[in-house]
Parts: C-alpha cells; sequence; structure tokens
C-alpha cells in the first residue's frame, strides 16, 4: 500500500541532495531527484547513470548525496542496480542486512540509448527498483547533442538548422511503451510542474513487488534555450499543451492521472525554446503541423488505450 | 593444523571453479554465458536450482551488465563471482577498470580464448592481456586442481583490506576448461573458516551513507590510481600469506612463479597457463639425455612476482619467454616485455609466441624450441613465430 501526497506540509525536512552541488541554476534534473526522493523512503540506495547530475554531485572530495549512492558508468545504472538488488537479498537472507528501496536515475541518454540493453535485462528479470529516467531531451552533459529522446524538429548541436536540415528528424522515442512491453507492475509519465502526482507516483511505484518505472520531463535551461527561472513553467506547458501527457499503466491498465480537457495550442510551449525557434519560419511550417498531429494523436492513443485496457483487464487491478 | 581428509573427484576446469565458487560461501553470481565459460555458469545455476548455492544467482542479458551487476552486488558488501572469456571479456572491458578502481574485490574466471576475427573457439591468452593493465589481479592455472585451489584463494586474497582489488583466475579455454582431472576436493566447512571475514564496512548502507563512484580531477585521479597501484603491490606478500594459509587446510602450495632446474641451466624457459607442464616435460626428456634446461612458470602475472622472476634468472645463460597471445606490431608479446624489462638486459632474452588460436604446443614442440634457443636460432629482438604455417 502507499499513501498519497497531499501537501507540503507532510513531506520530511530532509535534504536528501544537499544544496552546493554543480547544476545549473533552473536545473530540472535536480527537482527531479529532489521530489523523488522525498516521496520516498529515507533508506533509499540510489544508482546513478554517467551523466549531468552524477557529474554535477559527486566531485571528489564533495558529495552531495545524503543517501547510499552509487556510480560506475554510463549504460550500466540498471544492471548495477540489479547487483545491489541481489547483494541486498543474500546478505539479508544471512541475517547481515536489510532490503532497502532502490532508485535508479539515468538521464535519456543513459536510458532511450546506450543503457537500453541494461534496463531491459533488468525490467525483464523482475529486480526490485524504482527507475527514473530524468529526460532532458538530449546529451546535456556533453554539450546538447541529439539523444533517442529528442523530440522532433529539435535543435540540437548534432541535429542542426539549416537549408537541408530543420533539426531533429523523425520523432521522439516512446520509452513508456518499451518499458510497458516488459510487462512492468508500473510504469508512468510524471512532471516536476506536478509535484503531487508524480510523488504519489513514486510511492505507488514503490509499494510494488518487481521493477518499475518513472518517466520525468526534466526541462534543461541551457539545452532547449529558455531562461533558467521558467524550468517549471516549460515543465506546466509540457502537459498543458498535451505535448507531454500524464499517465501510468498499473498492471498493465492505461489511466490519465492528469487530464487535459482542453489543451493549449502546442506553440504556447515550443516558441518561449530557443531550440524550436526555426519553426517559426515560413519554410518549416509543415514540420510544425507534423508536431501538431503528432501531439494529437498520441493523447488519443493514450486516451484509447485507457478505455480498452480498462475494459480488458480493470476488474483484476481495481 | 590437522588436514581434513580429501574427497578425490573426476571434474572438468569449469565444474572445478563451479564447485570452488559454492564453498566459498558466494552470495551473488552474475553470469552470461560463452564457450567455453559456460559450465561454470550452468553448474552454478544447477546449484541455485537445488537451493545449494546459498547466494543469488543473476542469469544477466550481456557481460557488460555482469559486471555491472557485481559492482552492485560487491557495494552491498556481498562475496561476487562472475565468469567470461574471449569476446566476453572484451566486453566487459570498460567495467574491469571501474570494479578495480572502486576497489571491488570481485573473483572472476576467465577460460581464456581467442579474439575475433576470425571467430575461434580456442585458446590463447590474448584476451586477459589485452585487458592487462585493467588493475586485475591475474593468476594463470596450470590445471584442474589448481583452478579449485586458485578459486578459493582469490577470494581471500582480493577481500584482505590491504588488497581490495578484483582477481582474474586465466585457464586456458577447453585445454583446462574442458578437460577431466583428478582434484582433491577440500570439506565445505575448512574452506568456510579459511574465508571467514567481516562485512566490509564502506557499503551501501542507508545508515552510513558513502558515495561510491565520485568523479576525480585532475588535482585527485592521479592519487587514487596510486593507491591503486600500492595495493597491486601490496598483493604479492599478501598472496604469499594466503597460500600459506591455504596450505594449511590442504596441504598444496604453488608459489607466485614454479622453478624447475633453473639455478644452473643453458636455456631457462618462461611461460604461463598449462603449456607450462608441457615445457616441464620436454625439459626433463632433455635433462634425461645430457642437456642442461629449465622451465620457470609465472602463475602470479599481476602483481608481477619481480624479484623472483630476476632471482630465478640470474643464473640462466639465455632465456626464451614465451607468449601466447599477439601484440601485433610490437617488439615482442607482453611476457617477454616483462621478462626483458625484469632482466634489464643483462642477458640475452629470446621471444616466441606458441599456441595461438588453439594450436597445440607438444613436448616435442617444446624439446624443438629449447635446440633454436641454444643454436641461437631465436635470436633477435623480435618474437618468432613458432608453429605458423607458411
Amino acid at each position: 500500500m502507499y499513501e498519497q501526497v497531499k501537501g507540503l506540509k507532510e513531506l520530511p525536512a530532509d535534504e536528501p541532495l544537499s544544496p552546493g552541488h554543480r547544476l545549473c541554476p533552473g536545473c530540472g534534473a535536480s527537482i527531479v531527484v529532489r521530489q523523488v526522493l522525498l516521496a520516498a523512503p529515507k533508506d533509499a540506495i540510489v544508482a546513478n547513470a554517467t551523466g549531468c547530475l552524477e557529474v554535477s554531485t559527486a566531485i571528489y572530495p564533495y558529495s552531495a548525496w545524503n543517501r547510499p549512492w552509487a556510480h560506475s558508468a554510463f549504460e550500466n545504472a540498471a544492471a548495477v542496480a540489479s547487483g545491489i538488488d541481489a547483494g541486498l537479498k543474500a546478505l539479508s537472507r544471512r541475517g547481515e542486512a536489510r532490503e532497502h528501496p532502490i532508485i535508479v536515475f539515468g538521464g535519456d541518454g543513459g536510458t532511450y540509448d546506450i543503457g537500453m540493453q541494461a534496463l531491459s535485462g533488468a525490467l525483464e528479470r523482475g529486480h526490485r527498483f524504482l527507475y527514473v529516467c530524468y529526460d532532458n531531451e538530449a546529451y546535456m552533459n556533453t554539450g546538447i547533442q541529439r539523444s533517442g529522446g529528442t523530440p522532433r524538429g529539435a535543435w540540437t548541436t548534432t541535429t542542426q538548422v539549416g537549408p537541408a536540415m530543420a533539426g531533429k528528424q523523425g520523432s521522439k522515442k516512446d520509452l513508456l511503451s518499451i518499458v510497458v512491453s516488459h510487462r512492468v507492475p508500473y510504469a508512468a509519465t510524471a512532471s516536476i510542474s506536478h509535484w503531487r502526482d508524480l510523488m504519489t507516483k513514486v510511492r505507488k511505484a514503490l509499494s510494488k513487488d518487481g521493477p518499475t518505472f518513472l518517466h520525468v520531463l526534466a526541462p534543461c535551461t541551457r539545452g532547449w534555450r529558455y531562461d533558467p527561472e521558467k524550468t517549471i513553467r516549460m515543465a506546466r506547458l509540457a502537459v498543458e499543451t498535451r505535448f507531454f501527457p500524464l499517465y501510468e499503466v498499473e498492471g498493465g491498465v492505461y489511466r490519465v492521472t492528469f487530464p487535459v480537457t482542453s489543451p493549449k495550442p502546442v506553440e504556447e510551449y515550443l516558441k518561449p525554446q530557443g531550440r524550436y525557434s526555426h519553426l517559426f519560419h515560413p519554410e518549416n511550417a509543415s514540420e510544425l503541423e507534423t508536431i501538431r498531429k503528432e501531439v494529437d494523436d498520441n493523447y488519443a492513443r493514450i486516451e484509447k488505450l485507457s478505455q480498452l485496457t480498462g475494459q480488458l483487464y480493470g476488474q483484476k487491478t481495481a | 593444523m590437522s588436514l581434513q581428509p580429501l574427497r578425490v573427484a573426476a571434474l572438468q576446469g569449469d565444474e572445478a571453479v563451479a564447485e570452488a565458487v559454492r564453498q566459498s560461501g558466494v552470495d551473488v553470481v552474475a553470469a552470461y554465458p560463452i564457450t567455453p565459460q559456460t559450465i561454470i555458469v550452468e553448474k552454478l545455476a544447477e546449484y541455485a536450482a537445488k537451493g545449494n548455492l546459498g547466494g543469488e544467482f543473476v542469469s544477466v542479458e550481456s557481460e557488460h551488465s555482469a559486471l555491472s551487476a557485481c559492482v552492485g552486488a560487491s557495494l552491498t558488501g556481498a562475496r561476487v563471482f562472475t565468469a567470461t572469456s574471449s569476446q566476453g571479456l572484451a566486453y566487459m572491458h570498460e567495467m574491469l577498470y571501474n570494479v578495480s578502481g572502486m576497489r571491488l574485490p570481485v573473483v572472476m574466471a576467465v577460460a581464456n580464448r581467442a579474439l575475433s576475427a576470425p571467430l575461434v573457439l580456442n585458446a590463447d591468452h590474448s584476451d586477459m592481456m589485452g585487458s592487462r593493465d585493467s588493475g586485475w589481479i591475474q593468476v594463470y592455472a596450470e590445471n584442474v586442481e589448481e583452478m579449485y585451489d586458485r578459486t578459493i584463494q582469490l577470494f581471500k586474497l582480493c577481500e584482505d583490506p590491504r588488497v581490495l582489488l578484483p582477481a582474474a583466475l586465466n585457464f586456458e579455454g577447453f585445454i583446462l576448461s574442458h578437460d577431466k582431472e583428478r582434484v582433491r576436493l577440500l570439506d565445505d566447512e575448512p574452506v568456510r573458516r579459511f574465508l571467514e571475514r567481516p562485512r566490509p564496512r564502506h557499503r551501501l548502507d542507508p545508515a552510513d551513507p558513502f558515495t561510491f563512484g565520485a568523479m576525480a580531477t585532475p588535482e585527485t585521479y592521479y592519487e587514487f590510481r596510486m593507491q591503486q597501484s600500492e595495493a597491486m603491490e601490496t598483493a604479492l606478500h599478501v598472496f604469499d600469506e594466503v597460500e600459506r594459509g591455504f596450505e594449511g587446510i590442504s596441504g598444496r602450495r604453488y608459489g607466485a612463479v614454479d622453478a624447475y632446474n633453473t639455478d644452473d641451466a643453458d636455456v631457462v624457459m618462461v611461460i604461463n597457463g598449462s603449456a607450462a607442464g608441457t615445457m616441464r616435460a620436454a625439459a626433463r626428456g632433455l635433462n634425461a639425455a645430457g642437456e642442461n634446461v629449465g622451465v620457470l612458470s609465472i602463475k602470479l602475472f599481476r602483481p608481477f612476482p619481480l624479484e623472483q622472476v630476476v632471482s630465478h634468472l640470474s643464473r640462466a645463460r639465455a632465456v626464451v619467454a614465451m607468449d601466447r597471445s599477439m601484440s601485433p606490431g610490437a617488439p615482442s608479446g607482453p611476457v617477454s616485455e616483462d621478462v626483458k624489462a625484469a632482466l634489464q638486459a643483462t642477458k640475452p632474452v629470446m621471444s616466441v609466441v606458441y599456441g595461438i588460436g588453439g594450436r597445440d604446443l607438444s613436448t616435442e614442440d617444446g624439446k624443438k624450441i629449447f635446440g633454436m634457443a641454444k643454436e641461437g636460432s631465436l635470436s633477435g629482438s623480435r618474437s618468432v613465430m613458432y608453429g605458423v604455417k607458411v
């Protein structure tokens, strides 16, 4: 069982990620970490893939982490978590340790791309951990290169804008569908702008026996080209334009957790971001139209999946 | 200390390693199948299914994840084992450095196999030699009983707080992994007592949270690596202690090197792995016919037992160093280069490459190589490729 997060007052005063780390002002990733870890029990163990979060929070001899924390490589966070799970299980059977919640943080590069195999293996094996992908939609740590999580049309340093090409060609990989196809007990999207929703999802995920997954949009001031004070606003617009729908998949049943009945035009989300500025030139009008259509189709798909899976499996998990 | 009665069994090399791992009370095994190591994984999975393993068996989706899972498990304070070979070891390459750099006492069996391309299933040392500088203790076994003994010894060595380094137990694929030999097995209890230890203080524990795998800067990185190097040097002495302790429960001791007739030989051959026994047989045959040749088997390759090697080769008139690995473009292979460095050009070191991709090295071949060394047809600073078809 889990408890819904209702208000700020019920959260612990503890700071799992200390101030003084070297993430950028307005960094979405650090807000993801705070919200996730404040919703989780204090005895959580953290595994971290290489990336912005890792390099900026643990520079020897300093560490911002008030949790046991492990990092070793870029592509292997889910495999490291598998080992932590196995180690704690073996030691607790011998009475030499207790099992603790294991929370993994990986960026979109470490999850969509280079870490996909390790993630898939760990999900399939059924280890008990919560994997949180903080998705800032490019390799921000190495300087804004495109990843499998970069959305259609976005400028990055490896999907540049010119007469021959206007930003990222093709659409963003559907990460949650890949995760759901592993038949995990719980997977969801979340946004730092909807913190109660995010934190409740963390608690729900950690109440499950087996691997669970949270895909959190983590706006990046440097890579998305907006002013640092607008991070939460960007996250909120992504939800309110249906660009990033908030939903969960529990026992195979899809459910939209924050229905957007009258969405704002997608331009309201795209326009404040420098990475999309070229889309508003007349020659790229068709690309903008493709994005609009993809956003509508995706939201409709999730609504439809909610109806269908509700009918199929609804009674079992209600 | 009185020795326990020994159980004698006929075991394949891989089976002997698996039995030693079980007896060592391993907490987590994370492994991926690859020929010719697979029997180890299968055997451990069989123990797990029967409930005899005691620990968790994690059947991962790649070698990279095998070693990554070992990192996670080892960080909880668990005793951890994995096994691989050839391409698998190459796929682990990145993680080899991580495990050693994080000072995790992981023990790994490596059924040495040549690397692709072309793909071949048979033995040479190119896989481990390609990872030579990854900061792992590297032992080369000569026979199945030694594989069994070394597996147990290496847990003790790696977990010693003065060492805290990972170790690779090397044995040639098929030649040793699949060879069935007589093994004198120890009872579970003396092995358990031999390996008893407190759980490490530095581990993932919410009551005492540590940060593992922090990033270094040019101000700190060098010192981390220096400590790792010093631990490797210390391991040389601890290795000797571990061998003495193991002798107490088994009556068996090998040394970091094995020297046969090295005191006053005309030619001493330096070699590692299963071919050492074959070469000793060749040398014995020659010596019975009035020659004077010796064999130095380097069992502990990292840390390199420098003083012992120098001392055993000090009176040899000539030295032949044998490499079972290819180093394209290099003057000679890694064993030869180490021997040359150890001897500081005080005497001629001839260098021979042999046994590549599983090509056999017989006692007759051994006699031929000794003969070539004596008549001077091996001289020159580059390796002679012995046994290659021209």
